[in-house]
This record gives structure tokens, C-alpha cells and sequence, in this order.
């Protein structure tokens, strides 16, 4: 019979095609990996993770915390964690996490100069991504928050096929060609079945500082609208501040230093 | 048996890509406006968007939903408009759906970028602009090496004004020196806002980081481009803002950097 020939068919080629695909394996020592992912760039995955983990620790002060900045071609952490220079080997040659505030983090930035670009190919980038998981000492960690780069290729691929994964976020700002990529986004995470989340609403509105007017600089309910189509949670919604990026760029994140603050 | 007379690109006068370390500065926003600046002073422009993972685009002219046709040459891009003054070619346009999702490893990237390079039948162009990913990864590599033969005039990297952009970018420029693109100069995007209420002028990203950069690393610095709510929703409607909202803020910046890309272009013709 010619379904049962299809479905034949269709086991063999699934058999054929996960060879050779590396086997998912826990990271020693932690316990829950979430990743902050978007599909676009420049929506404040960066800025958002790094809030995240510290908001994390902060309602929790016995939870340890990491850090982990995918973006190796763009990495952002280390100037948003004011954390600078070449990490430490331990006695195992295990790479040992910069901690600031209390949270552990590792990023590319570490390891290379300031000014020096990644000029790299898919191939050396999946070797990265396996050195900064695998070849870092976390300890114990409870949550290991991950900051991927924008896109849907090489590094969302390798770190979902290596390492299970709680969840991922996906944040969007509210244009529409913000939420064509989160969508991308929310697809890829699904076609590699981790599971998502929901969605964070970026740079929903600004309120001039003098008179109080408030503009949708970006758009205005993208996302709720996005969230309800793939029947998606919102997570949040985090308005433009002022402090946000004041705050990012002296290193010193806005839930740390003015905990207060609108955002 | 290579000859970049008789390719697909032979009829074009000026390549361009815009460029950027960092996601989210408006790299698409540039390039759809510099080619709609360009098409009012009367050239012919061309827009190849490399940007795979999540391209923009389609969506920016709102011809999302148009297909490419093959001809003997190979890809006809899609024109934006019935004069056939803007066209494009772009992955949006070869997706089943809108919403599909391109998760390709490096290598699959490559094939395509060097057939949208090789493969689409331009015609005669003034300019075609080459609108990439953030980052400097495959897709750039590709689209360099592919680009090679046919010398392009230059890049134009663009960045918000805060640190963490401007950080990116600083990479971006060393990968230019190391590929040999010469750089047209730095725009800074997203430099204050403007509230529309009150004319309080806030530099939500800050402001003056890519004209440092520009300074620090000797290339020319082509301007500052506000926030403009206009701009965005123009976008989002794939209207024309160069044609509809010459008066909005976000116009002069982008018609200079417009007049100082085709003052270059002219200077390297002669």
C-alpha cells in the first residue's frame, strides 16, 4: 500500500538526516537555560538579558545567575556589565565566568580585542558557541539566561542542538518588519522544538521628559496583536527610557542602579 | 571564462552596500530611502537585499506579495513602481509564505548570495545598493568576494550614536579595511527626537557617537538622522517619504547624504 510505503519512507529519511546531528547534552552544574532571542536586530535582546538576570538574582538573592552573550559577531554584554578583560583558566582549563553584580557572565567579547571583527564562516562559529558553553566553569548555576544574536542561522541552530532549553523570549519592537522577524523568530524555535515563552514588547512608547506627551516612536501594539495571532503570552512591555540606555552604556543597568524607574 | 563585462551586473554604473557592526540602526531604512532620494534626482536604482534571516526590504516598498519571474538571463527583479525607476530582489520574495523562516547554516547562505549576485538581470542602473545583515559573518563574506570583480564604489556604515552600536561598528570598519571596501562615510541614525508636542529635543540613544567614530577613524562623516515617527510609519505603509514629507524631520539629513553619495559617485566617474 502506497502509505504505509510513504511512511516508511518518511521514518528512513528522519533516521538519515538526525545522523550526525550532535547530541543534546545538559551544561554540568546548571539547571535551567532560558534564551532571550528575536529574529532582529537591535531590538534590546542585549539590553533586555542583562535586566533580566540581574531582576532574576535581585527577587531571588539565593539563586545563582549566569550570563552567557551568543552574539559573537556583535557582542554587548561586556560593555553593559562593565566587565573587561581575558578570562582566568582554571586548574581543569576551564574558562572562569567575569562576575559583576553578582551575575557570571561569558561573551566573546572577552576573548578578542575591542576593535577586532569576527570575520568568521558558519564553521568556526559553531565551534565558538561549543567553547562558550561547554569550556566554562558556571559552578552551579539555577538559571543560565542566554543572549543570542539577531537571525535565525548558525548560533540559534548550534545552541538549540546542543544544550536543552527551559524556554526562549522573544523580544520585538512594535514596526512591522520588527514582528515579520519575531515571527521568523517564534518559527525557528518551533522547527527546532524549544519551546517559547512568549513575547516582550520593546520600545513600546516614549514620554517626552518636558511636556509629558507620549509618542509611539516604533508603532503601537504590534506585539500584543503578534502574541495573540501565535497565541503567545506578553511578558512584558518596557517603554523607551532615557535611563535605559544612559545606564547601559556606563555600565551600570537600569535595574541595578535606579530600581525605581519606570522601566 | 569569467567576463564582468558580459555578466548581469555589466550594466551597473555604481554598487553600494550599507553596512553595519550592530541589528536594528537602520540599515534597510537607509537603503530604501537612499534609493527613493536617488530615484527623484533621476537615476535608476536597484536594491539587493542580503539580509536572509529576516529581510526587510519587501515589506519597506509594500510588494511583499510579489513573486520573481525567471527570464533568459535568469531573475527579473521586482520593480517597485510602474516606471521601473526602483527595483529589488530579495529572499522575501521567494519564501512560500511571509512568515517562513530561512534557518540555513553558512554554507547554503553562500550558494544563494552568489546567485542573487550573479543571477539577477538588473539591466541598466545608476546604483544598486546591497543591504545587508548586522554583523560580519557569511552573508558579508559572500557578498564581498562576489562583489569583487565588479568594484564596487564603496560602503556606507550606519549606527545609532550609543556605545554598544557604535562599539559594533568600529568592527565593521576594520572589516572593510581588511577586505579592501572603501568606506563612504558613517551615517548616524536614530540621533534625538524630536517631540512632535513640544519641539524637547532627547537623545533617547544618545547622540555624537558616530560622528567621533567618523573623526577618530578618519572617514567621512555623512550626517546625522533624527528619530522620525513620519519616517516610520511611512515604512510600515511603504509609502514614499521622500516625496510625501519633505518637510518632516528626518528629510534633510537623508537628502544630503543622498547629494554627497552622488557627488562621490560623479568624482570617481571622472
Amino acid at each position: 500500500s502506497s502509505s504505509s510505503r510513504d511512511d516508511s519512507l518518511r521514518d528512513k529519511r528522519a533516521q538519515i538526516l538526525s545522523r550526525g546531528l550532535p547530541k543534546q547534552k545538559p551544561i554540568e552544574g546548571v539547571k535551567q537555560v532560558v534564551v532571550l532571542a528575536s529574529g532582529k536586530g537591535g531590538v534590546g535582546k542585549s539590553t533586555t538579558a542583562v535586566n533580566v538576570a540581574l531582576a532574576l538574582a535581585a527577587n531571588d538573592s539565593t539563586k545563582e545567575v549566569g550570563l552567557l552573550d551568543a552574539d559573537i559577531y556583535g557582542p554587548s554584554i561586556p560593555k553593559m556589565m562593565n566587565l573587561k578583560g581575558n578570562p582566568e583558566l582554571t586548574p581543569k582549563n576551564l574558562m572562569r565566568p567575569l562576575k559583576n553584580y553578582g551575575i557570571a557572565c561569558m561573551s566573546m567579547g572577552f576573548l578578542i580585542e575591542e576593535t577586532a571583527p569576527v570575520v568568521w564562516r558558519g564553521l568556526m562559529v559553531m565551534s565558538a558557541v561549543e567553547k562558550l558553553l561547554r569550556q566554562v566553569d558556571w559552578g552551579q548555576l539555577d538559571y543560565l539566561v542566554i543572549d543570542m544574536p539577531p537571525g535565525t542561522g548558525d548560533v540559534q541552530l548550534s545552541v538549540s542542538q546542543n544544550i536543552p532549553i527551559a524556554g526562549a523570549v522573544i523580544i520585538s519592537t512594535p514596526q512591522d518588519v520588527a514582528l515579520l522577524d519575531a515571527c521568523k523568530g517564534a518559527e525557528m524555535f518551533r522547527k527546532v522544538h524549544v519551546p517559547v515563552l512568549g513575547l516582550i514588547q520593546n520600545m513600546s512608547v516614549f514620554q517626552c521628559p518636558k511636556c509629558k506627551h507620549e509618542t509611539h516612536i516604533f508603532g503601537a501594539d504590534g506585539v500584543r496583536d503578534l502574541a495573540k495571532t501565535l497565541g503567545l503570552d506578553i511578558l512584558g512591555d518596557i517603554p523607551l527610557h532615557l535611563n535605559i540606555r544612559e545606564t547601559c552604556d556606563s555600565g551600570q543597568p537600569v535595574v541595578i542602579s535606579q530600581p525605581q524607574s519606570d522601566a | 571564462s569569467f567576463l564582468p563585462e558580459r555578466s548581469n551586473l555589466a550594466g551597473v554604473r555604481h554598487i553600494l552596500l550599507v553596512l553595519s557592526g550592530k541589528g536594528g540602526v537602520g540599515k534597510s531604512t537607509i537603503s530604501t530611502q537612499l534609493a527613493l532620494s536617488l530615484r527623484h534626482s533621476g537615476k535608476k536604482v536597484g536594491i539587493l537585499d542580503v539580509d536572509l534571516c529576516g529581510p526587510s526590504i519587501p515589506r519597506m516598498f509594500r510588494v511583499q506579495d510579489s513573486a520573481v519571474h525567471q527570464c533568459d538571463s535568469g531573475w527579473v527583479p521586482v520593480f517597485v513602481d510602474p516606471d521601473k525607476s526602483i527595483s529589488l530582489m530579495s529572499i522575501g520574495f521567494l519564501l512560500e509564505k511571509p512568515d517562513d523562516a530561512v534557518v540555513w547554516r553558512g554554507p547554503k547562505k553562500n550558494a544563494l548570495i552568489k546567485q542573487f549576485v550573479a543571477d539577477v538581470a538588473w539591466g541598466d542602473l545608476d546604483f544598486l545598493i546591497v543591504d545587508t545583515p548586522p554583523g560580519t559573518s557569511d552573508e558579508h563574506i559572500s557578498t564581498v568576494e562576489a562583489l569583487r570583480p565588479y568594484k564596487p564604489l564603496g560602503s556606507i556604515l550606519v549606527t545609532t550614536p550609543q556605545a554598544v552600536a557604535v562599539g559594533d561598528v568600529r568592527r565593521e570598519l576594520t572589516f572593510c579595511k581588511k577586505t579592501g571596501l572603501r568606506v563612504l562615510g558613517i551615517v548616524e541614525n536614530m540621533s534625538g527626537f524630536v517631540c512632535p508636542h513640544c519641539s524637547e529635543c532627547t537623545n533617547i540613544f544618545s547622540k555624537g557617537g558616530g560622528e567621533e567614530l567618523a573623526k577618530h577613524a578618519g572617514v567621512p562623516f555623512l550626517g546625522c538622522v533624527p528619530l522620525d515617527p513620519q519616517l516610520s510609519q511611512s515604512l510600515e505603509e511603504g509609502r514614499d517619504f521622500i516625496q510625501e514629507f519633505p518637510k518632516s524631520s528626518a528629510f534633510p539629513a537623508l537628502a544630503l547624504i543622498a547629494q554627497q553619495i552622488l557627488d562621490g559617485a560623479s568624482q570617481r566617474s571622472s
